[in-house]
């Protein structure tokens, strides 16, 4: 690890010492912010660990824990509500037996995640599996999706 | 026979969605299998364009050979080759998959500004845009007119503000214009952060140089040397086009030291923003792009005089410049003829919900909403009853049917108490609960809010408490009149908009819909049938066949039954979810 952080050490320093940019290329490289880098570039840079603490919680990007394997967002937007993105969502945590309160599941192959918009409201429900948008989703089909996914995890 | 052979694919989010890439490819290789390509060569294009509106009916290709243009709907890849065979090789349409008569009412009682060159130029290439007079306006400001005579211009057009707050752009300017400094920022919005707004994605995936070309004139009125696009991460395709566009306006030199061989120097970078709905207030946006937590400061000072870095800064929506070259290139009296008195121009809305056509429109300022809902919009799904529309998002408010016939600009929705906001309009009908919406909307200022002020930080949580309670059944004697007081103390000592505007969804659904409100409360019922607490579903035994596709499809195992016989739900073991319902098709589950 120690590698990747100061290549991104070296990149950091002409970027205007920007906190933002520096977890953004952290995540970018390991999909999360470690506690470990945050130390680590704490020390590096002289600035307190809080303050990269204060920033990772304060946007919704950045990501604390490792996340799973497939990655499934539900647009939880305005349309997408009124389209009932919500019993989508319920229904993802169902079928992937998510405990209380966790998005990802233990074994690491599945995280749910809930995004405010993506700005493809015409197309409401929208649900992004592993980066590709999904429009206009209905219960079925999502399972369809996921059972999809697992078979294919469980064949790897 | 000479011909001429253009092929368009819909290719923003929701084109690529729907399998725009597909359609894409296809029409290469059936072009190419055919022979067709070769034959024609250079009068053969096929490209990529952005959004035309009416996303609803994406995958939507044109067609044109010889100059005359058919639109097809709903295309998938398997369409291609029929299409390739009657249309472009034999000359006939195939009728039956083209748009019918309402797709071009969706298009002919809108004016297009804005977005009259997205969906016909190919946002990939800078070609394209300046083949329809693009960067004509930059050429003009930068040789022939003065920063002053340029702010005029903008000033003399009447643009305000599509970010929200509908602020005069030209007044923006030429405050900004006045301070001395070493440097000046311009900053283009582009954290679209409304959920049901997707104007300013549309606009960028769709023309991003007109974007780019508003922003450099903004620059020069100014005297910025370096701007700011702050856009969401949550928008790949823009931000990819965004930066392509850049690359392309740096070549031409639209960008860079020197522009167009005069001293103005000015380059643009782009920041992705991380994910927070407050960093579209300028100071929050401002911090952010420092690399700091997005939190709002006291205004003033405002940032024309103490923005980015503590220097004079102009802060824009996407709209709003990418209205500029236009008005430059057109004349200010030209967009100004658009409108009403107070209101210039056009607006963009991003029209969802329970509409028929939904997707992004263009209308002049001061239509009546009843012709956006019924004439552009079709009426509602399915039939159904309208209830409501909501505009501006968590700002906004809601317009309920008796005011349908209001005219759509600043003041006569302010008037109501809503807003034009940065351009939602979110379609609500009968199947809508208005305690829930204003849940929703609370569950997300909740959330969003920074925390830096009491009012909006606690606040915020209590009214959203508040109103659980209501959609759980547990609602009180006098929770209206708590709600509508501590909204009001909300609004009136926030730091920022956010938590100004936070409760208004709130108070316009109170003021619109109190009997629904109402019923929660006293009867513990929701009217519309949305609330799961306050909701028992049953099985009808005179309409039940015992098929068994409620019981099939419960996740919870509360319905038994034998086959043939009528079920039942047992009301301790169901999660309401709603799952029966759907899944019965004799009406034989009531819901109430």
């Amino acid at each position: 690890m120690e590698k990747i952080l100061d290549k991104i050490y070296k990149n950091h320093k002409d970027n205007e010492g920007n906190i933002i940019s520096l977890l953004q290329d952290i995540q970018g490289e390991l999909g999360y912010i470690p506690e470990d880098a945050v130390v680590w570039f704490s020390k590096k840079l002289d600035i307190p660990a809080s303050r990269f603490f204060g920033i990772a919680t304060f946007y919704a990007q950045f990501h604390l824990q490792p996340r799973g394997k497939n990655v499934v967002t539900t647009c939880c937007g305005t349309a997408c509500h009124v389209k009932g993105s919500e019993k989508l969502l319920n229904g993802l945590v169902r079928e992937l037996g998510l405990p209380e309160g966790e998005s990802t599941t233990e074994d690491r192959r599945f995280t749910v995640e809930k995004v405010n918009c993506v700005g493809a409201c015409s197309i409401a429900p929208v649900v992004i599996v592993n980066n590709k948008v999904h429009g206009k989703m209905t219960a079925d089909k999502l399972m369809k999706e996921i059972k999809q996914l697992k078979e294919k995890e469980s064949e790897d | 026979m000479k011909t001429d052979l253009v092929v368009r694919v819909c290719m923003g989010t929701g084109g690529i969605a729907a399998g725009g890439t597909e359609v894409m490819e296809a029409f290469k290789k059936h072009l190419k299998s055919k022979g067709l390509k070769a034959k024609i060569e250079k009068n053969c294009t096929m490209h990529k364009v952005g959004c035309r509106g009416l996303c609803a009916r994406d995958v939507l290709v044109d067609i044109v050979v010889n100059d005359s243009k058919t639109t097809y709907q709903f295309i998938k890849p398997s369409m291609v080759e029929r299409i390739i065979d009657e249309h472009v090789i034999n000359g006939k349409p195939v009728e039956e998959w083209t748009v019918p008569e309402d797709y071009h009412l969706f298009h002919s009682k809108q004016v297009k500004v804005v977005l009259s060159d997205c969906g016909s130029v190919d946002p990939e290439d800078i070609e394209s845009y300046l083949n329809v007079e693009g960067y004509n306006a930059l050429k003009q400001v930068v040789t022939t007119m003065s920063p002053a005579e340029t702010i005029d211009v903008i000033r003399q057009s009447g643009l305000r503000g599509r970010g929200g707050a509908g602020f005069p752009t030209g007044t923006k300017w030429e405050i900004c214009s006045k301070e001395t400094s070493e440097h000046k920022y311009i900053i283009c919005n582009a954290d679209e952060g409304d959920p049901g707004a997707f104007m300013d994605r549309s606009v960028i995936e769709g023309n991003p140089h007109a974007v780019i070309e508003g922003m450099i004139i903004g620059a020069y009125s100014i005297g910025a040397d370096a701007g700011y696009v702050y856009i969401r991460a949550e928008y790949p395709l823009a931000v990819e086009r965004l930066k392509n566009a850049l690359k392309e306006a740096r070549q031409r030199k639209f960008l860079g030291k020197g522009i167009l061989g005069t001293k103005f120097n000015f380059d643009i970078k782009i920041k992705l923003g991380a994910g927070a709905f407050v960093c579209g207030e300028e100071t929050a946006l401002i911090a952010s792009i420092e690399g700091q937590r997005g939190m709002p400061r006291a205004k003033p000072p405002f940032p024309v005089y103490k923005g980015l870095w503590g220097k004079p800064t102009v802060i824009n929506n996407v709209e709003t410049l990418a209205n500029v070259p236009y008005i430059i290139r057109k004349g200010a009296g030209w967009y100004s003829s658009f409108g009403t008195e107070k209101s210039k121009g056009t607006k963009v809305f991003a029209l969802t919900g329970k509409i028929r056509n939904s997707g992004l429109i263009e209308v002049p300022m001061g239509i009546p909403l009843r012709e956006i809902i019924y004439d552009i919009g079709g009426g509602i799904e399915n039939d159904k009853a309208f209830k409501a529309v909501q505009t501006g998002g968590p700002s906004g408010g809601c317009i309920p049917s008796h005011l349908l016939d209001i005219k759509v600009d600043f003041e006569s929705l302010a008037s109501v108490g809503s807003i034009v906001g940065s351009g939602g309009m979110v379609v609500l009908d009968e199947g809508d609960c208005m305690v829930n919406i204003a849940k929703f909307f609370l569950q997300f200022t909740q959330s969003e809010s920074c925390g830096k002020c009491v009012p909006c930080r606690i606040g915020t949580k209590r009214l959203l408490e508040i109103l659980e309670r209501i959609t759980s059944g547990k609602g009180r004697e006098g929770d209206i009149e708590l709600l509508e007081d501590l909204a009001r103390d909300i609004k009136a000592t926030s730091l920022c908009g956010l938590g100004q505007t936070a409760p208004n969804p709130i108070l316009s659904t109170i003021r619109y819909f109190r009997d629904e409100y109402e019923a929660h409360i006293t009867k513990k019922k929701c009217p519309a049938g949305v609330c799961k607490d306050l909701l028992s579903y049953v099985i009808l035994a005179e309409f039940c066949k015992g098929c068994g596709a409620c019981k099939r499809v419960c996740p919870a195992g509360a319905i038994s039954g034998e086959k043939k016989q009528p079920h039942t739900i047992d009301a301790d073991i169901c999660v309401r979810c709603g799952a029966c319902f759907e899944a019965c098709k004799f009406k034989a589950i009531g819901k109430g």
